[in-house]
């Protein structure tokens, strides 16, 4: 990382600490910033691997469901509740990514699809999901037993930052949020990840040159899994909730749009296009049956003419 | 009586026919998609919404212009297959050079578009589309009541794909198509109009779709939604079957409909989920699917 | 290059930051002082309860305003509708911003019962008043209540249960078969119902579970014909109990038995057609042709919708019209002053004759039981109902006493 890079990190990372000051809305920055590291944890897979998986949502519904009876039932502190998502979702992957594996392109993404539909009935139909009412008013709690998360009572921050308390829980989003972004950013630019891009390339010379190609695409798989757990477990703590929404298809279909949008192999492409996702689903919310129109336009733009994304193309544009 | 497992034969019987008409179903839409992935290589995620579109085409000829169910079962999946046209030559062929995924990434938004503007237009409790009239009533079967419409389910979808698994296996335009599919440049070299037998075979293969709507419709409530659910358990079955062989997608397509026809009536609980965990099985033992060679 | 990499991504930066700058704008223009009384309709504009709540809840809540007289203590009285897309965290982003921001006094409508709950623990944290009216979840009275924030207008599914089970059986209709949906919902009505039917002297020989959103029901029919049952008892929601409704007509299992639908509106008989839905047993909390006032209302609510209201869409009007009334009487728009109003005032207009808010938020009136017509009997598009039985409001509901609302319990 060069000098300037890291201005440029630097300068997002104080807008994100100073989002909630200058009118930022905590519960929607919050959701910004788990769809942001849903879509980065997808686009580890896609734009890194070449792998698509088209099921992601079961791991980020299936973790926020974890994570809801962890903290709800258990009555677990977050962390430990988040933590029990993400292993939750881990494990899921490795079962998943071991038979999806098997398969190549097309049928790798026709496979997770199917599966996680699987997924999404077997949580209609489990009860400790709640099916249609979904698992609800999940407590926030105190993160490491000391810093209230919860919405009320309005406890000052160490008894002296008159802060609201979304603005607690928005922080301790956002440093989790950083974990993932740098595990995923250190994982794309290590050896691992130079493997990874030589399977996107040219799978067949992976193989040639000796490695283990499905070995490494389960790898990735599992750690894609693991943090849209991750960020699967943070909305249900965020929001207090987790519902059937979040392990539908069409959630998996979302999060390949955000992608898709932002610039697949990008590192900042998710984030910005998940965070305009879910400003549209926000600000459109009075459209009506457009969201889902408009969703579809830009998914047909996008791959017509913008394959690379906003982020790529920036970079396409500025590199000529 | 004779039982199985608790359950009277006659009943089982019953079932397994029932079984065999949503099988029918399945392999219809089984075969459209294996068609167009294999002269396009493109998966199309917005074969449900073709279904769909077939659907509610012979509801509008019905409704707006009195057109009856036999020509809507010629009118509607040809309206289809228009549409199939225009999509593939605007925007389908655009993508052939590139990775599969963006065709079935487009396809997606396609499927997002048409389902919304349907929903907008028609809300989402549906319409009704009344039996024909020559289809009221039942055959007695001894053993069971067959609704004749259901009898009719089964024989038209047979006849279509045992003829479309004749013309492309058995015919001169089938060789030609399979030609296309394995070089098209050798296939245009003997002048042969490749683009045209690529745009003829999508629009062919959502044409398969929208007859299968417009076979679904006095059955099911004609709604937007009735393809999203149905597309996904298709992708499974043509996982299964493995997506290279028209004979497999046939056969995969009815049989996955008796095996759900018999978890209907031992375990209903898993009844939708039974095509999924076949599929984790068969990935498991031949990860190329039944009928399928790794490409 | 590395430099290249880096301009884009300071471009990048700068999308970023005006789309922040775009939230903040977006975020001050809520801004409204207190002493204006702003109500939400949050509801589903466009998924698969769009004809179920809607663009009718939202018309139907601008009705009661404009009936009210369009103004409150000198000044406008201001609607805003959002679209949740059966979305909880979206339907608790959208409400808290309301709550928080846009100054909005209560919301209204909140379909789907996972909404429904999310939206009405939120008003309990922010203690304002939420009134659910289109789903049908129990728990909203009793283990997610909120006796000071939450009301829970329109029907509930132990009701359903109740008022179906009871007067069928009364009718005649004594041995029972049910399909049900394979989800708590599913579930939690087939027991709710079988009790009262057993309790009403009736028999339930036997049930077969389908999972949710099945496109074909004949195999579960078969089942049921084959239990011999007089009724068949639908403990399922929407598409489903549409599809297996004609599916039912297919196999010819009306001719010996009937369907009673446990949670079904006029909406879905219109989308079934008389034909098929002919003879079916349903229960609704109102119906547009029962006497001149509701047939007057639904004239008004169909000359702007083109089509007839369902008792959802009549339930939004009343209560918010019942809201706005509890305002005026309580002169303010403090959510304790004019809930303890809402619950004292009885609620007698075109959607409940002596209807009443009950402590743990419930709202208790008379339910009906309807048969649907023969086509030859129907005179007139949307006249589909014979009325069967009328059950009183402390009837059909749970009684208090049942409650498992532990706020109620201290």
């Amino acid at each position: 990382m060069d000098k300037r890079t890291k201005i440029l990190y630097g300068i997002l990372l104080a807008g994100a600490v100073i989002a909630p000051f200058v009118g930022g809305y905590p519960l929607f920055l919050m959701s910004a910033l788990c769809f942001a590291l849903f879509a980065c944890a997808f686009n580890l897979l896609i734009g890194f691997t070449g792998l698509l998986s088209f099921g992601h949502a079961m791991f980020f519904g299936m973790a926020a469901y974890f994570c809801g009876h962890a903290a709800k039932v258990w009555g677990l502190t977050p962390e430990l509740a988040v933590l029990i998502g993400t292993a939750g979702a881990a494990a899921m992957g490795y079962l998943v990514g071991w038979l999806a594996v098997r398969r190549q392109g097309i049928y790798f993404a026709m496979v997770t699809l199917a599966l996680s539909q699987m997924v999404y009935f077997i949580c209609v139909q489990a009860p400790f999901t709640g099916a249609e009412d979904g698992l609800q008013n999940v407590p926030r709690g105190k993160a490491f037993g000391l810093i209230n998360l919860q919405s009320t009572p309005h406890d000052p921050l160490f008894g002296v930052i008159p802060v609201s308390d979304d603005i607690v829980m928005y922080y301790f989003v956002l440093a989790l949020f950083l974990l993932g972004f740098g595990v995923i950013y250190r994982a794309i630019y290590s050896p691992f990840g130079q493997v990874l891009k030589s399977i996107r390339e040219n799978e067949p010379r992976a193989l040639s040159l000796g490695y283990d190609v499905d070995k490494y695409k389960l790898m990735a798989f599992v750690l894609s899994a693991a943090l849209a757990g991750m960020a699967g477990a943070l909305k249900a703590l965020s929001v207090g909730a987790a519902s059937l929404t979040d392990v539908s298809w069409q959630m998996s279909g979302e999060v390949v749009l955000m992608t898709l949008l932002g610039g697949m192999g990008t590192i900042l492409g998710p984030v910005l296009g998940a965070t305009t996702i879910i400003t549209m689903q926000n600000y459109l919310a009075g459209f009506g049956s457009w969201v889902t129109i408009i969703m579809g336009v830009t998914f047909v733009v996008c791959v017509l003419a913008f394959r690379r994304g906003i982020v790529g193309e920036i970079a396409y544009r500025l590199k000529r | 009586m004779t039982e199985i497992f608790g359950v009277p034969t006659q009943a089982l019987m019953g079932q397994l026919m029932i079984g065999l008409v949503n099988g029918s179903f399945y392999a219809m839409l089984s075969l459209g998609l294996a068609v167009i992935f294999g002269m396009l290589n493109v998966v199309n995620f917005a074969h449900g919404a073709f279904y769909m579109m077939g659907a509610f085409f012979s509801w509008m000829l019905l409704n707006y212009f009195g057109v009856n169910y036999w020509w809507s079962l010629l009118l509607a999946p040809l309206g289809v297959a228009i549409v199939g046209i225009i999509i593939e030559k605007t925007m389908l062929r655009w993508l052939y050079q590139l990775d599969h995924l963006y065709g079935l990434l487009l396809t997606f938004g396609l499927a997002l578009i048409i389902e919304g503007i349907f929903r907008d237009q028609y809300g989402v409790s549906g319409q009704p589309y009344d039996l024909p009239e020559l289809f009221k009533g039942a055959f007695d079967l001894g053993f069971m009541m067959l609704p004749k419409y259901r009898a009719w389910v089964i024989v038209a979808c047979l006849s279509i794909c045992f003829a479309t698994w004749f013309v492309i296996e058995r015919t001169r335009l089938g060789s030609y198509l399979r030609a296309g599919t394995e070089n098209p440049k050798l296939v245009q070299a003997f002048g042969i109009n490749v683009p045209l037998m690529v745009t003829l075979t999508y629009a062919f293969g959502v044409g398969l779709a929208g007859l299968a709507g417009v076979l679904a419709a006095p059955v099911y409530q004609v709604n937007p939604l009735m393809g999203s659910n149905i597309v996904i358990v298709v992708f499974a079955v043509v996982v299964i079957g493995g997506m290279g062989s028209i004979l497999g997608a046939i056969v995969t397509g009815l049989a996955l409909g008796l095996i759900e026809g018999l978890t209907k009536v031992f375990y209903p609980e898993a009844s939708a989920t039974v095509v999924f965990i076949i599929m984790a099985i068969v990935l498991l033992i031949r990860p190329a699917g039944l009928f399928g060679r790794e490409k | 290059m590395m430099k290249r990499k880096l301009l884009s991504t300071l471009v990048t930066a700068a999308l970023i930051c005006s789309a922040g700058t775009a939230t903040i704008a977006a975020a001050q223009q809520g801004k409204a002082s207190d002493d204006v009384v702003k109500i939400g309709v949050l509801t589903d504009m466009s998924g698969v309860y769009a004809d179920y709540g809607g663009p009718g809840a939202v018309m139907a809540a601008r009705m009661a305003i404009e009936d009210f007289g369009g103004k409150m203590f000198g000044k406008n009285i201001e609607l805003v509708n959002a679209d949740h897309q059966n979305k909880a965290d979206v339907a608790k982003n959208i409400t808290q911003q309301w709550f928080d921001r846009d100054k909005v006094d209560a919301t209204f409508e909140n379909l789907n019962s996972a909404v429904a709950i999310a939206v009405q623990g939120l008003g309990k944290e922010k203690n304002k008043i939420t009134v659910v009216t289109g789903a049908a979840s129990s728990k909203l009275t009793n283990e997610e209540c909120s006796p000071n924030t939450g009301i829970h207008y329109l029907m509930d599914t132990v009701a359903l249960g109740n008022v179906v089970g009871k007067a069928i059986v009364k009718d005649g209709g004594d041995s029972w078969f049910f399909l049900t949906a394979d989800y708590a919902f599913g579930q939690s009505l087939e027991k709710d119902t079988g009790d009262v039917v057993k309790a009403a002297g009736g028999k339930v020989l036997g049930s077969v579970k389908h999972p949710l959103s099945t496109s074909d029901f004949s195999s579960f029919l078969l089942q049921a014909q084959a239990s011999k049952a007089k009724i068949v008892g639908l403990a399922n929601a929407g598409l489903d109990t549409v599809n297996s409704i004609k599916a039912a007509s297919e196999f010819g299992l009306t001719k010996n038995q009937n369907l009673a639908a446990l949670l079904m509106l006029i909406t879905d008989v219109h989308a079934v057609g008389l034909n098929t839905a002919q003879g079916l047993y349903l229960t609704e909390g109102w119906y547009w042709d029962m006497n001149s006032e509701t047939r007057a209302w639904a004239k008004r609510y169909e000359e702007r919708m083109k089509k007839k209201p369902n008792s959802n869409h009549a339930s939004v009007y009343s209560s918010v019209l019942h809201y706005l009334n509890a305002v005026k009487a309580a002169g303010t728009d403090d959510t304790a002053a004019v809930l303890k109003k809402m619950k004292d005032t009885p609620i007698n207009d075109m959607f409940a004759k002596g209807g009443k808010i009950r402590e743990d938020g419930r709202m208790v009136h008379d339910m009906y039981l309807f048969q649907v017509k023969k086509p030859s009997e129907s005179k007139a598009p949307w006249d589909y109902y014979t009325l069967k039985g009328t059950v009183k409001g402390e009837d059909a509901f749970q009684p208090l006493a049942l409650s498992r609302c532990a706020a109620l319990k201290k």
